[in-house]
């Protein structure tokens, strides 16, 4: 046959499939999808399990083992006849979260779990990607096995290139109509249809090439019964181990093959389907394995020696001249491929870009703090990309595995990879206690297992791993030899592959999930899957939403389109009894919109958008510690607060102390003016009073006359130093003084002091005692004020000592770099009782007359000590009245506003 | 023989003028600044007037007026009391104890006879 013809035909069947499906998508669009919807071609849909490894395959694997080739037949069987009950629970929960894929199964089952649909995604690439790669070899190889014309011949034997057209010709169909559109649920009613045809066609060539075997080429049953016994092998021996193991591992196969995940779960419409599929689906299987072992039987017999029985299908018909049945059984084997493709890598893309690229978009997004782009063009875009990618991938593996025979032992292989995540499914379903780091620790130690003991090693020595190592183990430990783990070795190498990976992938899962404490999200998904028939209610996973619906819609509109989003949200309004308005973000709202959102995008991927846009919401352990740092932020506000109501407290104490103080120098300035009134009007009385007589004074002899004039003038000039010393005290004590700094020689300064205050009383005569020699001293400070004090003091022991013969001794003493100055005289001194009085203003201890002042000059005195650093102190017990002058050696020029200021400001209080 | 006033006060100058006043007018007049020790004289030869200061040393015009009142042979003594502090609260003080006149300093010399007057003769 030529191969232009061949391909003609290829191309006329694709275009057949193309228009099936179109027809599909567009009877689903305008709501006539009723008999697409039907049991029939969802049942169909699932013979997508049956690949061209299946529809070749089982005729080369009855030709080397017997019946064994019936154990992928048994396992399906069995799970869709008598395990149903998972299959209902899996689709019920799958359709009802809106379930994308077995990765966004798992993932949205432990707490919406990225992390998961990653692990998931990881492992399903790696065992489909093989398997994808064996379709296509499958259809390259039944190109060459076909083409006689030498014509094409150079064309048709280049197995590679082949492969590369139908990858890329299947890319295009899947993106076609794997992508039309986000729709709600991920549901591709024209990939569903076309797939439903092609199962039609597949088992239908099979069929054909088997009724012509049995009725054409043999006589009928009976004969081919006689063949069959015949051509007995002694492989063909039935294994009972061999056999339960296989059967089991296709059972696990049908339930985690992502492909069939897709059509099983993704896919379906109405858990009702199910029912006809427990019956429908194994009789499918049934008539496909019908005429498996009688074409075998009779390539055996016919086909000349040396015939790969993996072609007999193809080669039988065409041995036989039968060209036209050669073809249709070739479009069967090619319809077998062609399904699996579309299907494998429609569910791998899809998990590729919900789990792997759209969260890494989005992350990135998230951190970029922008929102621009549109979202659903987007996710079409990674979805088409991802496509390409599994396709490419798998044409890549077939280019560099070389169509080796390693390749047909994939099936197997491959189910035994997707088998790793059945533990978490099956807990998904039913353990509640199951958590996400046990599933996470399953399907790792799962995986890392499967790929050590049997992917690895399947591609032979030294590809992987050394020949060494496979056969004395890793550093020679005997144990850890890949085909005889832990001294296992009475397995053949993929029931081995699978107890093992098995059995630490359960151990894991059970350990990890026991150990590790789920958190509250795990919980209620938990709830919400293993409870899925009995749930009253349905558990919150949203509570108190805080954005709003013009938040949302946005967003929906980038996810689902404009059209779509708006009509959703308008249903939404509805069901809220607000139709024709926006509807409210209650927790049913969110929960409705991120189920339509992981129909599009995963729900791991559409929790994580809604939660960026509505902020709060479930209750994990994160949004625990968020809780937690921020009862701990507002402890340490409060505790902010009390430090600031103390703040304010001691402010009120600190205002209320002042307000006293203030009080205080009310007072005290109430009791100052009243004591300048008192000082005042005494000497102003004597001036009135004596003026007043001199003015009627007649006769008044001039010797009294002089007199009262005299008592006059001395009262004034009272008056006019105590208003001299009341300004001099304000200008001390408000720190306004202007201190004079100059070198003196404290001897020169002590001279002039006494010589100054001896006119005070001048007719007592004090006996002084200085030595001069320790007096003589340099200092710098306001000579002025220093002499000023000096005189004070000298002059009021002048007035005050009571001795009958006065002494005055005058001691001058260094300390370090102050000057001590003591005047101590023989008088009676001061009673102990009024020491502390003698430096306050107007404390004056006995009559004014003999004082001759207002009694300010020792507090005029310490408030001069104290601008010029140093001090006055009265020195009790030294047989008389003793004061201590003590000034620095050297006084700093002061600086504007220092200190100097705030001590004179003190004193004065 | 003019009536007798003893003044109490411890600015020598007032008294001296007050002393000058008083005794151009008739007056015998006694001075002391010891408001402690007049008390005593008071008791023994009562004179018919004081003029008492506020502020002595050592005790207050107050106390003296006090113990005045308190007395049987002085109760009825009258007496001007001076003052330079002046304020509402010492006059108030002052009528309380029973002060006869309540007079500040710096006075005019007339204001002080005449009051001194008008006290002797009730």
């Amino acid at each position: 046959m030529s191969f232009n013809l061949l391909v003609l035909t290829c191309l006329g069947y694709v275009v057949l499939l193309f228009v099936v499906a179109s027809a599909a998508e567009r009877a689903a669009e305008a709501g006539r999808a009723g008999w697409l919807r039907s049991p029939l071609v969802y049942t169909l849909s699932l013979s997508v399990y049956c690949t061209a490894w299946t529809f070749y395959g089982a005729v080369g694997y009855a030709a080397r083992s017997g019946l064994e080739f019936m154990t992928i037949y048994l396992g399906p069987t069995l799970v869709f006849v008598g395990w149903w009950v998972i299959l209902r629970k899996l689709v019920r929960i799958g359709r009802e979260n809106r379930v994308t894929s077995i990765a966004d199964m798992i993932s949205a089952r432990y707490g919406k779990s990225n992390l998961l649909g990653v692990i998931v995604t990881i492992l399903c690439i790696m065992a489909g990607t093989p398997y994808i790669a064996l379709q296509l070899q499958s259809i390259a190889q039944s190109f060459t096995v076909f083409v006689t014309d030498p014509a094409g011949s150079s064309l048709a034997t280049d197995t590679t290139l082949i492969a590369f057209w139908v990858a890329a010709g299947l890319a295009f169909f899947t993106i076609a109509f794997g992508t039309r559109s986000l729709d709600a649920n991920e549901q591709h009613p024209g990939v569903v249809t076309a797939i439903a045809v092609e199962a039609v066609v597949k088992l239908l060539a099979l069929l054909a090439v088997g009724v012509f075997v049995v009725w054409f080429v043999a006589t009928g049953p009976a004969d081919i019964l006689t063949r069959i016994d015949a051509q007995a092998l002694p492989e063909w021996e039935i294994q009972p181990g061999r056999w339960t193991g296989l059967i089991l591992l296709s059972a696990i196969a049908i339930i985690c093959l992502p492909r069939m995940f897709q059509v099983t779960v993704v896919e379906n419409t109405d858990d009702q389907h199910l029912a006809t599929a427990s019956w429908a689906f194994p009789l499918y299987l049934f008539l496909i394995s019908l005429f498996v072992l009688p074409i075998a039987v009779i390539g055996m017999e016919l086909m000349p020696a040396g015939s790969n029985p993996d072609m007999f299908v193809l080669t039988l018909p065409l041995h036989l001249g039968q060209d036209g049945l050669a073809l249709f059984s070739f479009l069967g084997g090619f319809s077998a491929a062609t399904s699996m493709v579309i299907v494998a890598s429609l569910a791998l893309a899809t998990m590729v870009s919900n789990h792997i690229v759209v969260p890494l978009w989005l992350r990135a997004r998230s951190a970029r703090q922008q929102d621009t782009g549109d979202m659903r063009l987007l996710v079409l875009s990674v979805r088409r990309l991802s496509i390409t990618l599994v396709l490419g991938l798998g044409y890549i593996y077939y280019v560099i595995t070389g169509g080796s025979a390693a390749l047909a032992a994939i099936g197997l292989i491959a189910f035994v990879g997707v088998a790793q995540c059945l533990p978490a499914l099956i807990g998904a379903l039913y353990w509640r206690g199951a958590s996400r780091n046990g599933a996470a620790l399953g399907l790792v130690a799962g995986m890392l297992i499967w790929l050590y003991t049997l992917l690895l090693p399947s591609f032979g020595p030294d590809v992987f791993l050394s020949a060494r190592l496979m056969e004395s183990g890793p550093f020679d430990i005997a144990w850890l030899r890949p085909y005889s783990l832990f001294g296992l070795t009475t397995l053949d190498p993929l029931l081995h592959s699978l107890f093992w990976s098995l059995m630490v992938n359960v151990m894991a899962f059970c350990a990890g999930s026991i150990l590790s404490f789920p958190s509250p999200i795990e919980r209620v998904q938990g709830a919400l899957f293993v409870d899925i028939f009995n749930r009253p209610g349905t558990a919150r996973s949203w509570t108190r939403p805080i954005a709003e619906a013009e938040d949302l819609l946005p967003m929906a509109q980038r996810i689902f389109g404009l059209t779509e989003a708006q009509s959703f949200f308008r249903a939404q309004a509805k069901l809220q009894g607000k139709d024709g308005f926006l509807p409210d973000i209650t927790p049913e709202f969110v929960e409705a919109l991120e189920l339509k959102l992981a129909g599009s995008v995963g729900s791991a991927t559409a929790h994580a958008m809604l939660a960026q846009t509505v902020g709060t919401s479930i209750v994990s352990v994160d949004d625990l510690m968020a809780v937690a740092s921020e009862t701990a932020q507002i402890m340490e506000y409060s505790a902010q607060l009390e430090a600031k109501s103390e703040e304010l407290s001691r402010t009120a104490r600190k205002l209320r102390e002042a307000n006293e103080k203030l009080q205080t120098l009310s007072v005290q300035k109430d009791a100052f003016l009243s004591q300048i009134s008192h000082e005042l009007r005494t000497p102003m009385t004597s001036i009135r009073a004596f003026s007043e007589i001199l003015m009627d004074a007649d006769g008044m002899a001039d010797e009294e006359r002089t007199h009262f004039a005299q008592i006059i003038h001395d009262e004034s000039i009272r008056l006019t130093r105590l208003l001299d010393d009341l300004l001099d005290l304000s200008v001390l004590e408000h720190g306004q003084v202007q201190l004079n700094i100059t070198p003196a020689n404290l001897r020169e300064l002590i001279d002039k002091a006494i010589s100054a205050s001896n006119s005070v009383q001048a007719e007592r005569n004090f006996t002084l005692h200085r030595s001069r020699d320790r007096e003589d001293i340099e200092i710098i400070t306001d000579a002025g004020r220093l002499t000023q004090v000096f005189i004070n003091v000298l002059s009021n022991s002048r007035k005050y000592c009571d001795a009958a013969e006065p002494q005055m001794r005058i001691n001058v003493r260094r300390r370090g770099e102050m000057v001590e100055v003591d005047f101590i005289d023989n008088g009676a001194g001061i009673p102990r009782d009024q020491e502390a009085l003698i430096f306050e203003k107007f404390s004056r201890l006995t009559d004014s007359l003999q004082a001759g002042g207002a009694g300010l000059g020792l507090a005029i005195c310490r408030e001069i000590m104290l601008n010029l650093k140093g001090d006055i102190t009265y020195v009790p017990g030294q047989g008389g009245a003793a004061f201590r002058v003590s000034f620095p050696l050297r006084l700093q020029a002061r600086d504007t506003s220092s200190s100097a200021s705030l001590d004179s400001a003190e004193a004065a209080e | 023989m003019g009536k007798r006033v003893l003044v109490i006060e411890d600015e020598p100058n007032i008294s001296e003028a007050l002393r000058f006043i008083l005794s151009r007018n008739g007056w015998r007049v006694e001075v002391t600044a010891d408001g402690q020790a007049a008390l005593g004289s008071l008791s023994a030869d009562p004179p018919d007037l004081l003029i008492l200061d506020l502020m002595l040393p050592g005790v207050s015009g107050f106390d003296i007026l006090r113990d005045l009142r308190a007395r049987e042979d002085t109760r009825a003594l009258p007496v001007l009391m001076l003052t330079a502090k002046g304020q509402a609260a010492d006059r108030i003080e002052a009528e309380r104890l029973g002060v006869t006149r309540f007079m500040t300093k710096p006075f005019a010399n007339a204001d002080v006879l005449a009051a001194v007057h008008e006290m002797a003769q009730t």
